[in-house]
């Protein structure tokens, strides 16, 4: 029925159907949808590249695809050659491959380089109501622009660069509502955290999850894409916000942005895209950011995090036999006891970077908090810039001079220690304080304990050396 | 992709939940760029423990992997297929898997076979009552067969005929040419490109 009200992700997904599934013993086959911007890396691509070669096939839209290089690349001396040969030969199999298949790729050095969820949104191609997918599963950041943006896996990039389009089964909606303001020192970051921890890092499996209500709606686009970022880590491959004036300030201008009367178009069917009055979501979850403290995680996934205020669970604390088993095997991989408070936790690093907290927001509120003090000696701090351009216009900002007189290191771009591909690493038994998304074991260097943090969590952690909240450096002494 | 209708191999119990892709393969062996070549990376980190279920000789060559629930969590590396497959696994059995690497199992013809949990605790014990019982997982009348237990797994009738066939998506999509064509005419203009460049 043309009148039924829907909610944005169904909008965007009716827009894009090329093939509709087929209907057979109630059951139905997955739409054909058309995918409008395909986003391409180094690591998931080689092989999808390869199957094109050996089918013959070109790429059947360049000029809907875009690459940089950013999971396995150095953040130091990036005029150099890659010191490591695999990671180089990956590399240079990306660029082979984008000039043999006529694919625009911004390589090292270049100033639109980056990690590729920071460039999409920076060259204004991710715009709302578009697909986008990319062999990377927080490709959900695109999401803060209205855009249905998914993870995807290698078969299925071949598929895209073959055919522009995807067969996909149907999502159902989730209604993700954050009601009242955040208070200072609360960012998006903690939002996220706080939702994976109330629906599990299962509980968005099969889902599309729509961020609303008035906390949301004040949040700029930065902290947006750092809530939609870590949808996948709730388990839902795709997490929206509608668009509205903050989304349409933020596109305005950009390289590819549209001008003149295709602006004035895109408004109109931008507008079009919110959710209707009276749709129906399949499931709701409603957070209240007024009471929200600044989160944590304790374990090796993204669910088990609490308030930094808290302290560690203790397994039996968990009535489930499941999330008690999870929560024994990860206090012990995370060497901590039950009952310590979070904020006597002590910290060997901080990291500040990823697809997640890389932009200039958040650089600007770690900045703004370590200004004209001093780093805890026995903490490092590397601080690694999702782009390029988000670097240039850091130290145009003097920003870069803020973190290196506090005594971090001031990197290049690229993905870095939130997968430690590249020989930024922890040490076994290092521990960290995050801004990145995942603090699986391992994951940030082999033995590594990882604690995820928002951006103003990290730098008074990086003060203090314990985990601490930016409330507590502006206390007076 | 090679047709699948049944499968019947040592079934290897990894009772733990939300094993993550990194776990499944860590990022450093994320470099290669072959499709095939990475048994040595499934499960690296864990293979170094010696009690690790895959260090007793017994599930050495098992092939039917029974998980705890959210099973293939994280990252889109269709990597974690490719190790699990180069391993000499055929088909995973859990209660519920993270939708990406459902997907790109699905792609590569790896079984994955949700079965519900008291039914995944059901094999474990036998398992742990038996080492080296073997498993049937049954694509054809979606039945998976444990010693004693006998259940049924879910799969939506698309996956399981593609599976089933062994077909492969993009011949299936290229039949679509002349509607992604006539969809393609009706795109809105103000849709950006990325060609030609504009930085």
């Amino acid at each position: 029925m043309a009148n039924t009200p829907l909610t944005l992700p169904e909008k965007v997904w009716r827009d894009h159907v090329v093939v509709p599934g087929k209907e057979s013993d109630g059951q139905r086959s997955p739409d054909l949808l058309y995918i409008d911007l395909h986003l391409v890396h180094e690591v998931t691509s080689p092989q999808a590249f390869e199957g094109l070669r050996l089918a013959g096939r070109p790429v059947r839209r360049p000029d809907l695809t875009i690459a940089t290089e950013d999971h396995n690349t150095p953040t130091l001396e990036i005029d150099k050659p890659i010191a490591d040969p695999i990671s180089r030969k990956q590399v240079d199999t990306l660029r082979a491959n984008a000039e043999e298949f006529g694919v625009r790729i911004h390589s090292l050095g270049d100033a639109d380089q980056g990690i590729v969820h920071v460039v999409g949104p920076q060259l204004g191609l991710t715009q709302p109501g578009m697909t986008v997918v990319c062999g990377d599963s927080h490709t959900s950041t695109h999401g803060a622009f209205g855009a249905l943006a998914m993870g995807i896996g290698t078969s299925e990039v071949e598929h895209v660069l073959a055919t522009q389009t995807l067969p996909l089964k149907p999502f159902k909606t989730m209604a993700i509502t954050v009601n009242g303001s955040l208070r200072p020192g609360v960012s998006s970051k903690d939002i996220i955290l706080a939702v994976i921890a109330e629906i599990g890092t299962g509980g968005g499996q099969g889902y599309v999850l729509e961020y609303r209500g008035s906390a949301i709606e004040e949040l700029s686009m930065d902290a947006r894409m750092t809530i939609c970022n870590m949808s996948i880590e709730a388990g839902a491959r795709a997490g929206m916000i509608a668009p509205d004036a903050t989304t349409y300030e933020f596109i305005k201008g950009r390289p590819h942005a549209p001008q003149g009367e295709d602006w004035d178009a895109a408004i109109e069917y931008w507008d079009s895209l919110r959710t209707d009055d009276g749709a129906v979501f399949d499931a709701e979850v409603i957070l209240d950011a007024d009471t929200l403290d600044p989160f944590v995680t304790w374990g090796t996934n993204p669910g088990q995090g609490v308030s930094l205020n808290g302290a560690v669970p203790a397994p039996t604390d968990f009535t489930d036999d499941v999330a008690r088993e999870s929560a024994e095997r990860a206090l012990t991989y995370m060497d901590l006891q039950p009952g310590t408070r979070m904020k006597d936790i002590r910290v060997d690093t901080v990291f500040l970077g990823s697809c997640t907290n890389s932009r200039m927001e958040d650089l600007r509120a770690a900045a703004e908090i370590i200004a004209g003090r001093d780093k805890d000696p026995d903490v490092r701090m590397i601080v690694v810039p999702g782009s390029a351009k988000v670097r240039l216009q850091a130290e145009a900002e003097g920003l870069d001079k803020i973190f290196k007189e506090f005594g971090a290191e001031w990197r290049f771009a690229g993905c870095s220690m939130c997968l430690g591909m590249n020989p930024d690493q922890l040490a076994p038994g290092e521990r960290c304080a995050s801004t990145s998304n995942r603090n699986f074991e391992g994951r940030q260097g082999k033995g590594g304990r990882t604690h995820l943090v928002s951006p103003v969590v990290a730098a008074a952690t990086a003060i203090r050396g314990t985990l601490s909240a930016p409330a507590d450096i502006l206390v007076p002494a | 992709m090679e047709p699948i209708t049944t499968h019947t191999g040592v079934g290897v119990p990894l009772k733990q939940s939300n094993v993550d892709t990194d776990q499944i393969i860590p990022a450093v062996y994320l470099k290669r760029i072959t499709k095939t070549g990475f048994e040595d990376a499934l499960f690296s980190s864990w293979r170094k423990n010696p009690d690790f279920v895959l260090n007793q000789p017994v599930y050495k060559h098992g092939s039917v992997l029974v998980a705890g629930s959210d099973f293939g969590t994280g990252s889109s590396r269709e990597h974690a297929v490719w190790a699990l497959k180069d391993y000499g696994f055929r088909a995973v059995i859990s209660s519920r898997f993270a939708d990406i690497f459902y997907g790109n199992s699905a792609k590569q013809g790896l079984l994955a076979a949700k079965v519900a949990q008291p039914d995944v605790e059901l094999i474990w014990k036998e398992l742990e009552n038996n080492p080296g019982t073997e498993i049937t997982v049954d694509l054809v009348n979606r039945t998976v067969r444990c010693g004693s237990v006998d259940t049924t797994f879910e799969i939506d009738n698309y996956t399981r005929w593609r599976l089933l066939e062994g077909l492969d998506d993009i011949s299936l999509t290229l039949r679509e040419e002349s509607s992604v064509e006539a969809f393609e005419a009706t795109r809105p203009g103000f849709k950006p490109k990325t060609l030609p460049a504009k930085v």
